[in-house]
């Protein structure tokens, strides 16, 4: 990129040691399509090869397959089990941190990173020898598993959130016109951080709906796990699977980013996106670019 | 100093519906509050009769922020107390003060209209939703936005949605309106605007109004009383003319108006010495003050002539409509500026040699700088 910019900037201005380029918007979109096009070949073929080997035929069968509604299914309920805990932790924690705690914001960022860096077997044992008994041997230990692994997301998700409005001025000013934490909460700051909510949902949505290391390390068949156990069967089908996978997750996050932006829109909010959230208003960017 | 004789002179046409809106008595007594070693408020006492506007001015850091938050509940004093119609404030929750507030920063809940946000107190107050929705219309037309009841805030302009703020705070009949420099983000026109608008509000309502600001034009054009902070300290608290007339301190004198400072020698407790001329002193001479001192007094108490040979040399004017101010440099490079009528000072141009001196009127002294 660095060198895209210094050749752009040769052209467009006379040398000298403190040119800079002044603004790049537009002048040059040759190779902004080229990159563009090269991060999509990357991504696509093998998306088109699978699709290639798999063949339409095969998509049918997947749901015929055994396992396949049950595996689903378990990857589904896991899913919003991971994102209502998560919730119920996250948000009660960040605003907290933000109204009273503002001074270990940092130290947090750095807390919630952890899961990012700790091997999942790690993490396993760990859960284990802390979850309550009723959960060891059911495959909703898994749940426990995936808030720890969606912290970090979800963390960073609300805490930009909560960053684009002014919370400790709104709790005050809520305050002073009668209302007690729980009606603050429920009337001013849960609204205000839907958009972050719901980035935080569709980040842990997709990494609940993809997670396999841990699912198949704890020996339970969700679709992942399943979807590896089938390739041995049948390669195609198997690859079928896949690919429908990705396409469910992609369907779900559509939906939800686009609910979410569109009644957000409508009050003025910001826009949902995967990692940002993008504060009209004040036409500043306050999300985390992971 | 005069604690109520100015109080609520402007409540005439209260509206019916806040017929009993008369704002209660509030007292702050002795308020102190220290963050870590910084002492921001140092016995703070403070009387606002019922429809009173009492405005505290001072620079940044000066408490008076603190001590509006004090008020309303958001911080604790460390000692001292408030009470509002004699009822001792310290054990309620913020939420159960009663008080409308207007911050500096806009505070309008982003997810609600301008008539949500309005009724967002009465809500509170479990008022039922078609009593509500006509009041909080009612509040609206009087900030004239009825218009824009429907817009959420981010399609609200900066003045519109301190109106809005200023609705929602009065839309409680709140015994206590706060305001925390309300103005403060506004561009001056705007400013200017709702200055008046606020305070017509305030005087039709009766409402007891604590209002914080550093800006000293707002609190003289807006106030009853001004209580003009230092270091955590009311240094005087009195009516806007007499503040400006006949300045407790030389703080005061100095950061209400302007002010200029002239060399000058003690000459026993009560005259001063300074342009040749012997004047009394006002009020005390501050303890441990003898010998050389610098006298204040205001650009228009100093008079001025044009005189060849005379004390001074004009550097400078600047027409300010009725009068000019003109810059003239004393000898030992004193420089001080004195008011003219502008259809006379045709003559006091740059370069030109004038006379300054002082009229026999009292004048404060304060040490030598």
């Amino acid at each position: 990129m660095a060198a895209v910019a210094s050749t752009g900037q040769a052209i467009a201005q006379p040398p000298g040691p403190a040119a800079r380029p002044a603004r790049r918007g537009g002048s040059f979109p040759v190779w902004r399509w080229a990159i563009l096009l090269a991060a999509a070949a990357y991504f696509l073929i093998p998306l088109y090869s699978a699709l290639k080997f798999a063949g339409l035929k095969a998509f049918p069968g997947i749901f015929r397959q055994s396992g396949f509604i049950s595996a689903m299914g378990l990857s589904l309920r896991l899913a919003l089990i991971t994102t209502i805990l998560t919730l119920l932790l996250m948000v009660p924690t960040v605003v907290y941190v933000h109204l009273r705690l503002p001074q270990i914001r940092r130290m947090m960022e750095a807390i919630t990173i952890l899961p990012i860096v700790i091997p999942p077997i790690v993490l396993i044992i760990g859960v284990l020898k802390v979850a309550p008994g009723f959960l060891l041997g059911t495959p909703y230990l898994l749940a426990l598993l995936y808030v720890i692994l969606a912290m970090p997301f979800a963390y960073r998700s609300l805490d930009a959130g909560l960053r684009a409005f002014d919370l400790k001025t709104m709790v005050e000013a809520a305050s002073s016109l009668g209302a007690g934490l729980p009606a603050t909460l429920w009337r001013v700051v849960l609204p205000n951080i839907r958009t972050a909510m719901l980035s935080a949902t569709v980040l842990t949505v997709a990494l609940v709906l993809g997670e396999f290391t841990m699912a198949s390390l704890d020996l339970y068949q969700t679709f992942p796990v399943w979807i590896v156990n089938f390739e041995q069967n049948s390669g195609p089908v198997s690859v079928a699977a896949s690919l429908f996978a990705l396409f469910v997750t992609w369907i779900l996050l559509m939906v939800i980013v686009t609910a979410g932006s569109w009644s957000s829109r409508k009050r003025g909010g910001g826009e949902v996106a995967l990692f940002t959230v993008v504060r009209q208003d004040f036409s500043q960017t306050t999300g985390e670019p992971e | 100093m005069t604690a109520s004789t100015t109080a609520g002179s402007g409540r005439h046409g209260r509206s019916g519906r806040h017929g009993d809106g008369m704002g209660a008595p509030v007292t702050l007594q002795d308020l102190s509050r220290s963050f870590g070693a910084v002492r921001a408020l140092d016995g703070l006492s403070l009387h606002i009769a019922p429809g009173e506007l009492v405005a505290l001015l001072g620079p940044s850091g000066c408490g008076k922020t603190t001590a509006l938050r004090i008020v309303a509940g958001f911080e604790a004093a460390d000692a001292g107390s408030v009470t509002v119609d004699g009822k001792d404030l310290s054990p309620v929750a913020a939420a159960k003060r009663d008080m409308g507030m207007v911050f500096q920063s806009y505070s309008l809940f982003p997810n609600m209209t301008a008539l949500d946000n309005v009724g967002f107190g009465l809500r509170m107050r479990r008022l039922r939703a078609a009593d509500r929705q006509r009041r909080s219309a009612e509040l609206l037309d009087m900030v004239g936005l009825s218009p824009q009841a429907r817009s959420y805030p981010h399609q609200l302009s900066g003045g519109q949605q301190q109106r809005v703020a200023l609705a929602r705070a009065l839309a409680i009949e709140p015994r206590v309106l706060l305001l925390d420099e309300p103005l403060s983000a506004l561009d001056a026109k705007v400013r200017l605007q709702l200055r008046e608008q606020i305070r017509a509000l305030q005087q039709r309502l009766g409402t007891t109004t604590l209002f914080v600001t550093h800006d000293q034009e707002e609190a003289l054009s807006m106030a009853d009383r001004v209580g003009v902070m230092k270091d955590g300290r009311l240094e005087q608290v009195a009516a806007p003319d007499e503040l400006y007339a006949r300045p407790a301190t030389a703080f005061v004198a100095e950061f209400v108006g302007i002010m200029n400072r002239l060399p000058g020698s003690l000459l026993g407790q009560d005259q001063v010495r300074a342009l040749d001329t012997v004047v009394p002193v006002h009020g005390d001479v501050p303890a441990g003050l003898a010998g050389d001192v610098d006298v204040l007094v205001r650009p228009e108490g100093l008079q001025i002539a044009a005189a060849p040979g005379g004390n001074g040399i004009v550097t400078d004017r600047t027409f300010l409509g009725s009068v000019t101010r003109i810059s003239v440099r004393l000898s030992g490079d004193v420089t001080v500026k004195v008011d003219y009528p502008s259809a006379a000072a045709a003559s006091l141009t740059p370069g030109e040699s004038v006379q300054v001196s002082l009229p026999a009127a009292a004048v404060l002294v304060t040490g030598r700088r």
